[in-house]
Formats: C-alpha cells, structure tokens, sequence
C-alpha cells in the first residue's frame, strides 16, 4: 500500500482525531488561561491565605507528571463523588496543569510593569480594580505574550495524553490504525506531522498576530 | 456514590513496589537526560557548522521534535523499529525518544548559553589563534554554563515529570506499577496519589536545590544574582 492510498483510506479518521485535538487544545487553553490569571494575581496578593492556596495549588501541579493528574482525576475523583466524563476530564487535566504553569507567567508579567504606571494610576485617582483592568494588565498581557505561545504549544502536546483514557483525539486514532494495520511509520508519522502543522501553522502564527495587534492597540509600533 | 476510604494498611503493602519501581523512575530520568545532555550539544553546535543547509536542516528536525508529543514519539519509536526489522526492547525504545526530546529542548537551552557570551570573547580567542575546539572547551562553553544552568536545571526535573509517559510501553518505572497495582486490586485512589506524592517530594527538593545552585555558581563567575 503506498502511503497515498494509506491516506485515502485512513485521512477521514485522522481529520476527525484532529478536530478533537483541537477542541480539547481550545477548552484546555481556554481553562488554563482563566486558571492562570486567578491563581497569578493570587499570588501577588498580600493576604496570606490567598496567596497560598494559590502557591500550594502552583506546586502540586507543577510538581507533579500531567499523567499522573490525568489519571488521578479520571479515576480518582470517582471516589469522592466527582465522575467526569472521559472528554471533562481531558481537558480539564490539560487545563489544570498548564494553568499553573500559566500563573507564573502571569505573576511575572505583571511585576514587569514599571512602577510608574502604577504610582500613575492611583495619582489619577483609580480604584485598585480599574487600575489593573484598565492599565496594568494591558500592558503586562504584551509583556507574556511570547512565553504564552511556548505555553500553548506545550498545551498542545499535553492534550495528546488524554488518548490514554480513551478520548479519541489525533494520538487514539493513531495508536488505533497502528493497532489494525501494523504500518506504524505511517500511522504514527502522519500523526506527529499532523501536530507538528497544527503548531506551527495556527499556534504560533496566531500568536504572533496577538502581539502585533497589542502592540498598536498600545500604540507601541 | 462510593465513599472514599483511605486504607493505611493496603498502603504499607504496596509502598515497597513502589519505591522499588521510583528507582526505575529516577534512573529512567538521569539516563534519559544523560543521552540528552551529550545529543542537545550536538544538536546545538551542528546548528553553527560553516554549511549553511545542514544548519538548516538541524534547526527544522529541533522545532519539528520540540513541537510534536513525547508520547507520539516514544510509540513512534518503540512501533517502527520493529516495521523495518529492528526489535527495540522498551527501555532503548524510551531512552531514544525521551533522549532526543529533551535533546532538542537542551539544544535551544545551550543555543542561548552560546549566544549570551560576548562577540569579544570569540574575537579574543581568534586572536590568540586558539584552535575552534579549544575556544569552545575553554573559552565559551564555561561561560556559557550559568547562563544555561537554569534552564537544564528545569528540564532536568521536566524529563523527571515526563517518565511516566514511558508506561506506555510498558517500562516499568511508578506509573506503570501503579497501573498494575491498580488493575491487581482495583484500588486506584492510594497507588495513584502515592504516585503523586512521590513526585512532589522529589521534584520540590529538587527544584529548590537547582535554584541555590543557580545562585552559586553565578556568584563564583562574579555575576549579579538573579
């Protein structure tokens, strides 16, 4: 079988594991994103107890394997209660462990923002909340924008683990056509250059449009 | 809804197992970065060669292995060898894959390293006529150590973090014990948090560790601290 009939026979199913790929990248980056702005200005925050959660909640996820909390959430939390369905607890794993990644960068962009713009904006009278909206985080959102395209890509990636508790995403359906032909280097070759395209043609590119269009709306080009 | 119960008891039975398999785990991560360490360099300096395609090419392959999934590449590894007549056993399977991903991920850590010594620097050591090896070994390369300390010090606790995918094709190391411990009982709560806490109490040290050792060695080459 050449590798075009191998397409032709095996491309449908390959598309549709790259549309969940993309839909749990999307839920996850979405969740990671909301996860990494509570838990980054948590983390700035002077009440020790909020500053904490948001701190142990940073280390146990970085600290610990993406597999292990996929797992652990898949079939773990069963036990106190909690069944998510295969697909939930995909992204939410995904999402969960990149948001606290995601928080650091968060921290850090903002804290890059020179002082002045704070000290400005209380001059100017504005409350703590209309400060950060408003100006701070306009600004410290431009200064994370390139690590946050590293952060999606390994997100990405991260999503191919959820073919592990059977969601069926572009690595299930590799492993799956591995499993009914024996022709592995195709199988599992068009899948690595399926997500190879996926990242540097959407992620990163769209990234890079992100910044450009910060960078006028902050009238910096 | 089933209460959860946490039983000490079936803990104590299976702690053995898995401190047995951690071994596997942290073996798995030091040889796997041990590959990656060797191979990253080499990555990195073939992307400085005077041939402007093989720079090229090695750049592409960089981006192409940072972007795409270890657990893809590890089943891709372990599957095709056999396609083509070579027989892979998992642990050469998963130190190849895990080896060349953090390969590639070193190379970009030892790129910055390079990049950050001064242009004087290699003008000095071409005025000394120093030979390309020894201005290397000794001139750039020892000063781009702490620029790159940080850095190898994160994927050295990430290749740590990133074995369990190595369960996948059944290398025995905690994930894949856990899974068995698991499967044997059909209890998952105290094997798979066990498995979480092992983690934690080895990355957090570890992690904090690099870090002072970032702080020192900048201060033995007179930089300010970070």
């Amino acid at each position: 079988m050449t590798y075009l009939e191998f397409l032709k026979i095996y491309g449908p199913q390959f598309v549709g594991g790259s549309i969940t790929t993309a839909m749990q990248a999307l839920l996850a980056a979405a969740l990671a994103i909301m996860i990494a702005i509570a838990a980054g200005l948590m983390r700035l925050s002077k009440n020790r107890l909020v500053y904490g959660t948001a701190t142990v909640y940073i280390e146990v996820f970085r600290g610990t394997s993406l597999l292990v909390q996929l797992y652990w959430i898949f079939f773990v939390l069963p036990l106190f209660g909690l069944s998510l369905e295969k697909f939930t607890a995909g992204y939410i794993a995904v999402g969960m462990n990149l948001g606290a990644y995601g928080a650091e960068l968060v921290r850090g962009g903002i804290l890059s923002v020179p002082r002045g713009q704070w000290e400005a904006a209380t001059a100017l009278s504005m409350s703590p909340a209309k400060r950060m909206i408003r100006i701070i985080f306009p600004q410290a959102f431009l200064n994370m924008l390139p690590p946050w395209g590293n952060l999606l890509i390994e997100l990405l990636k991260g999503t191919a683990l959820v073919a592990l508790i059977s969601v069926a995403d572009l690595m299930f359906v590799a492993r799956k056509i591995n499993g009914s032909t024996y022709l592995s280097a195709q199988a599992f070759g068009s899948a690595l250059i399926i997500y190879y395209i996926m990242s540097r043609t959407l992620v990163t590119p769209f990234m890079r449009w992100l910044e450009l269009v910060m960078n006028r709306k902050l009238g910096k080009v | 809804m089933i209460m959860f119960d946490w039983r000490w008891s079936f803990v104590w039975e299976i702690l053995p197992r898995l401190a047995k398999a951690t071994g596997n785990t942290v073996l798995a991560a030091l040889l796997g970065y041990g590959i990656a360490m060797v191979l990253g360099l080499i990555f990195a300096l073939a992307q400085r060669t005077p041939f402007p395609y093989l720079n090229r090419m090695i750049r592409e392959s960089v981006e192409f292995i940072r972007s795409t999934p270890l657990v893809l590449q590890i089943f891709f590894v372990f599957y095709v060898g056999p396609q083509f007549g070579i027989m892979l056993s998992p642990w050469t399977a998963g130190m190849i894959a895990i080896g060349l991903h953090y390969a590639s991920y070193l190379s970009e850590v030892y790129r910055a390293g390079i990049d950050s010594v001064p242009r004087g620097q290699w003008e000095a050591a071409t005025a000394l006529s120093l030979s390309t090896i020894r201005t290397y070994s000794r001139i750039i390369i020892p000063q781009a150590v702490p620029t790159a300390f940080a850095g190898m010090g994160n994927y050295l606790v990430g290749i740590f973090k990133d074995t369990p995918m190595l369960s996948v094709i059944g290398v025995a190391e905690l994930m894949h014990t856990a899974n068995a411990i698991g499967s044997e009982h059909y209890r998952f709560l105290e094997p798979y948090t066990l498995v979480g806490l092992i983690f934690l109490v080895i990355s957090l040290p570890t992690a904090a560790g690099l870090r002072r050792a970032e702080a020192k060695i900048r201060k033995r080459m007179g930089l300010r601290p970070l």
